[in-house]
């Protein structure tokens, strides 16, 4: 009874074009009351606004933005420069670099655990700088380089802080691993040698269900020059 | 020996019996028909016993392990739950009209009978309505399929439903009351789930108060007239909600007639078999796949509505449709832990000997059974006399579900202090009165034994000080409770597969949820074929194999791995032989020694293992096997059980009631450990979860609305990386000649005790006793304020 019929389209259902057609048509009932604001809309909303929040004026009467130029709402193709090659995507405005990746990169070792920024399963590296990919829209990514658990690895040779994870065991159902991984790189980036403490601040939003922290600081430790023992 | 049963003579085998390094020994005893020949205690293997690094962990790093959530088929579609937003209402209509209109939208579903839950004695009682009653805030109503996740969002949201309110309570205390607003019309009953909850069928039902659960043994009124001192004491604990980090899920594929789903579950043959049995497929025409699951905890069992949605939608569309829950649906309507309150009565003589218990417990599962408090009261210590009557109260919220030792980590935290607190009345060390009553065998007595004398020496029990010795603000204390669990195994087959190209291969389908299956299979299989663990290919996670057990009760590693071991140890039996031929000797004068086959008493005489496997016929050797019955066991009771103790140290800051778990020695027997490194963080890991219980997680319901205040992963706490103490895990080597492994699993044993050794902790700290979950600083400083009063 609930069957719908097809809509006529000549691409095949989950077809990426035919996705962002779909989803950037929004709600056909803007003003129902049953509508609501979702997570992303909210973002695009705000991330809209910041003109209008750091000057007295209303969204509508805030100058547009000089540069770029207003893009949207329709989708629209960018360049991600993602572990190192440069890929087309075309996205919506409201996609983040998380449904980016995972959807139209299949590069879905970046992981969704909470879509608000919560969990950290969805950390990747931007310039080096660890952010939360479902918190970050795809179109101001820009040309900052894009660094994901899959481009950490040299072929069959791993990065040090995956070869510590291994070693350590400092992992159980695996769900959290590439965001607790990209977390310990970009710490050991910045800091070669980190101190017991440093560790557990740069995985303090890294959310690990099973409980592996103990191992996890012992191979970021490890990774950083200290014996591997356990914690 | 001679079987007296039978008279025909059943041969014996030498076995390693005992604790390592307390009192191992070997001894003669039966070994049934066709099983092999049992292995030395771990210091004389070459695999099994040795840390291991898990076989799949390169992929888990890499990112390349792929979880339900990552599958992506050709024509997939999205799918999301349309959801109850009020707490208990007849569903009067649903308008789906707008939905529809959504651009990529492609099929809708609504449940029109209830997919899970309790199921009413009397339909009739409950009779009419086109949907089933909503009953709390979450309550799956029906799922969209559309092109994009986003546009079948926005067509679950567009849904209109129309209720027809009812009264509803998500308070237990005024759910007992006679006038409550009942969540079901009459009795119900449930069935539990492969890891626990549901409850006994039939029992008495009054309003929303089902039970009570009696369980008595002996004379409690003669056990307490008996007692020189009796301790009681009332507890309360909060619901805990799983919060797996991937949510539950399915990607379902109905296509002319067979159905795939690919599942995030803990038993792979549950889901098939719900799914066989509700859309009327044989088994064989429905296949589950589970390569990796981000966690469940005891959730993740059955197809859920979510599977049944996600395949009837693909049944209206011929698409695979992908439902995976956001993670508001995730902590509100797939399971927690019960909040329950207990009251327990405890006597003994002055020597500690216990002379009667009597336990009273409600406990509430929302709208589901399985609140009951366990059986740490009734089992762990010895004593005569025993009472016990558990009930189940319903309220307008979502379903509990089993969750790592159903009951149990509730249980500890009453009983562990109630001896805590006998134990000071007496004048005893608590470890010492424990030595007095823990005495029964078939309760990890004698296990119990060597891990407190081993962890109060690894701990420094000895630095112990009178409650409430430090003069400042933030008091430091050390306390100790027990764990107890039983040992199950369950029905689990595979088959290991030797090919000509000398690949060995174990195939189950058995899922790994993180619990590192995959690796104790291969460790097992290559101990057996003296290969190294990574020469093993594991293939789980597939109906297609062979059943495997389902993740729960800590039932995997006991259950599955002699199964492996024996198929391996048949295939290289048929390598011997084949062997045999090709070296002139006799199969009996053969043996696997360092990747070949060797003449026993002429290493010269030898076959590397892969010109061994070249001589097997086209298409290899396959040898299936299933798990036997433990050997010697009777069919009584329990085949036995484990035990686990753990040492806390806290701090208690009696200004602002933060406590913090500075330290946890944990030491633990698991039979025969066969991966010591995935052992010991996966007891790490259920310490953690004990203390993020006993300091931190709490669902909140609004009793005005009946919505769940925090269902998400921000104000509802987790414990993380800062609130991580030090931990020390010593795990025993304890051997009971059980299998043709004597493993056993440790995942419910390591959560149970945790809460209830920092409680005790507290009291040390503080002198005083905090008697509800968990110890955050409102409950802490109210405790404080109460016994300041006193």
């Amino acid at each position: 009874m609930n069957r719908l019929e097809a809509e006529p389209t000549t691409k095949a259902p989950g077809d990426p074009e035919d996705e962002r057609t779909a989803a950037s048509t929004g709600s056909p009932f803007p003003g129902d009351p049953t509508f609501r604001t979702t997570r992303r809309e909210f973002l695009a909303y705000s991330s809209a606004g910041v003109v209008a929040v750091s000057l007295p004026l209303s969204r509508e009467q805030a100058a547009p933005p000089a540069t770029p130029a207003a893009r949207g709402p329709g989708s629209i193709e960018i360049t991600l420069r993602v572990n190192g090659s440069h890929r087309r995507v075309t996205v919506n405005p409201a996609d983040t670099l998380a449904h980016a990746l995972r959807d139209h990169l299949s590069l879905t070792g970046t992981k969704i655990g909470c879509d608000r920024g919560a969990c950290s399963a969805c950390t990747v590296l931007l310039d080096g700088t660890p952010v939360s990919a479902c918190m970050t829209f795809a179109l101001d990514v820009g040309d900052r380089e894009v660094t994901t658990i899959e481009g950490l690895a040299h072929g069959r040779a791993l990065h040090r802080v995956q070869e510590a994870f291994v070693a350590a065991d400092a992992m159980q159902c695996g769900f959290c691993t590439p965001g607790m991984i990209m977390s310990c790189v970009a710490l050991l980036a910045r800091t070669p040698h980190p101190t017991l403490e440093q560790v557990r601040a740069a995985t303090s939003g890294n959310l690990c269900r099973c409980g592996t922290y103990p191992r996890i600081f012992a191979a970021v430790l490890s990774a950083g020059g200290s014996p591997l023992t356990s914690l | 020996m001679a079987d007296p049963s039978t008279g025909a003579s059943t041969p014996s085998a030498t076995f390693s019996v005992g604790i390592a390094g307390d009192d191992l020994r070997r001894e003669e005893r039966p070994l049934p028909e066709g099983e092999p020949p049992p292995w030395p205690a771990n210091a004389e293997l070459a695999v099994v016993g040795k840390p291991t690094a898990r076989i799949d962990a390169r992929a888990k790093v890499t990112g390349q392990a792929r979880f339900t959530c990552d599958v992506r088929l050709r024509g997939l579609l999205h799918a999301r739950r349309i959801v109850s937003s009020v707490p208990h209402a007849r569903v009067l209509a649903i308008d789906t009209s707008h939905a529809e209109r959504v651009p990529g939208v492609k099929a809708i579903h609504l449940i029109e009978r209830a997919l899970e839950g309790p199921v009413l004695r009397d339909p009739s009682a409950e009779a009419g309505g086109r949907y089933p009653v909503v009953r709390y805030v979450g309550q799956p109503l029906g799922a969209v399929a559309a092109v994009t996740q986003e546009a079948a969002d926005e067509a679950a949201r567009l849904v209109e439903v129309s209720y027809g309110p009812l009264p509803f309570t998500v308070d237990m205390d005024q759910a007992m009351k006679a006038e409550a607003p009942p969540v079901y019309p009459g009795p119900v009953d449930q069935r539990a789930s492969a890891g626990g909850g549901g409850a006994v069928a039939g029992l008495p039902q009054s309003g929303n108060v089902r039970g009570p659960t009696l369980t008595t043994r002996g004379d409690v009124s003669a056990g307490f007239q008996e007692a020189e001192v009796i301790v009681e004491g009332t507890f309360t604990t909060q619901v805990q909600v799983h919060s797996a980090a991937e949510t539950h899920g399915v990607v379902a594929h109905f296509d002319d007639g067979f159905l795939t789903v690919y599942a995030s579950t803990q038993g792979t043959a549950g889901v098939r078999d719900d799914l066989a049995l509700l859309f009327g497929l044989p088994k064989e025409h429905v296949r589950v796949l589970t390569e990796f699951v981000g966690g469940g905890f005891g959730a993740k069992f059955g197809a859920g509505s979510y599977g049944v949605l996600a395949t009837e939608l693909s049944k209206k569309t011929g698409c695979p449709v992908r439902l995976v829950l956001d993670r508001t649906e995730e902590q509100t309507s797939t399971g927690n832990r019960p909040g329950t309150r207990q009251r327990l009565k405890v006597g003994a003589r002055r020597d500690g000997t216990l002379t009667a218990i009597e336990l009273e417990s409600f406990g509430t599962a929302g709208v589901a059974t399985g609140a009951g408090v366990g059986f740490g009261a009734e089992r762990m210590y010895a004593c005569p006399n025993f009472s016990g009557a558990q009930s189940d109260v319903f309220i307008h919220a979502g379903p509990g579900a089993a969750f790592r030792a159903p009951g149990m980590p509730q249980s500890t935290f009453a009983l562990e202090q109630v001896v805590d607190e006998l134990a000071e009345r007496l004048g005893l060390d608590p470890l010492v009165l424990r030595d007095r009553i823990d005495v029964r065998e078939d309760m990890a007595g004698h296990a119990h034994r060597v891990e407190r004398r081993v962890g109060a020496e690894r701990f420094g029990w000895s630095r112990r000080r009178a409650p409430g010795a430090d003069p400042g603000p933030v008091k430091h204390g050390l306390g100790v409770a027990q764990a107890l669990w039983p040992h199950f195994i369950r029905p689990a087959s595979c088959e290991v597969s030797l090919s000509r190209a000398g690949q060995v291969e174990i195939r189950s389908g058995v899922q790994d949820i993180g619990t590192g299956t995959r690796t104790v299979l291969a460790q097992v299989v290559a101990e057996e074929l003296s290969l190294r663990p990574e020469e093993v290919r594991v293939r789980i996670g597939d109906t297609a194999f062979p059943d495997g057990p389902q993740s729960g009760g800590s039932n995997v590693t006991g259950s599955l791995t002699p199964a492996a071991r024996n198929a391996a140890a048949t295939v290289g039996r048929e390598l011997l032989a084949r062997a045999a031929r090709k070296l002139g000797a006799a199969p009996e004068e053969l043996t696997l020694t360092g990747g070949a086959v060797v003449a026993r008493g002429n290493p010269a005489r030898r076959l590397p293992f892969r010109e061994a496997a070249a001589l097997l016929p086209r298409g290899g050797f396959t040898a299936r096997a299933q798990r036997n019955e433990n050997y010697g066991f009777s069919g009584k009771d329990w085949r036995g059980a484990m035990g686990g103790v753990q040492f806390a140290e806290a701090s208690v800051d009696v200004e602002t009631g933060i406590v913090r778990v500075v330290r946890i020695v944990a030491v633990h027997d698991c039979g025969r450990p066969l991966n010591p490194l995935a052992l010991e963080n996966q007891v790490a890991g259920g310490i953690l979860q004990g203390i993020s219980y006993a300091l931190f997680e709490e669902r909140l319901l609004d009793p005005t609305t009946g919505h769940m205040v925090n269902p998400d992963l921000e104000a509802y706490k987790i414990l993380g990386a800062r609130e991580t103490p030090r931990i020390e895990v010593v795990l025993l080597e304890d051997y009971h000649a059980a299998s043709s492994t004597d493993a056993r699993g440790i995942a419910e044993p390591a959560n149970i005790a945790t809460a209830a050794a920092i409680a005790n902790a507290f009291y040390n700290a503080t002198g005083v006793r905090i008697r509800e979950l968990p110890m955050n600083p409102p409950r802490v400083l109210a405790a404080l304020a109460a016994a300041g009063r006193e």
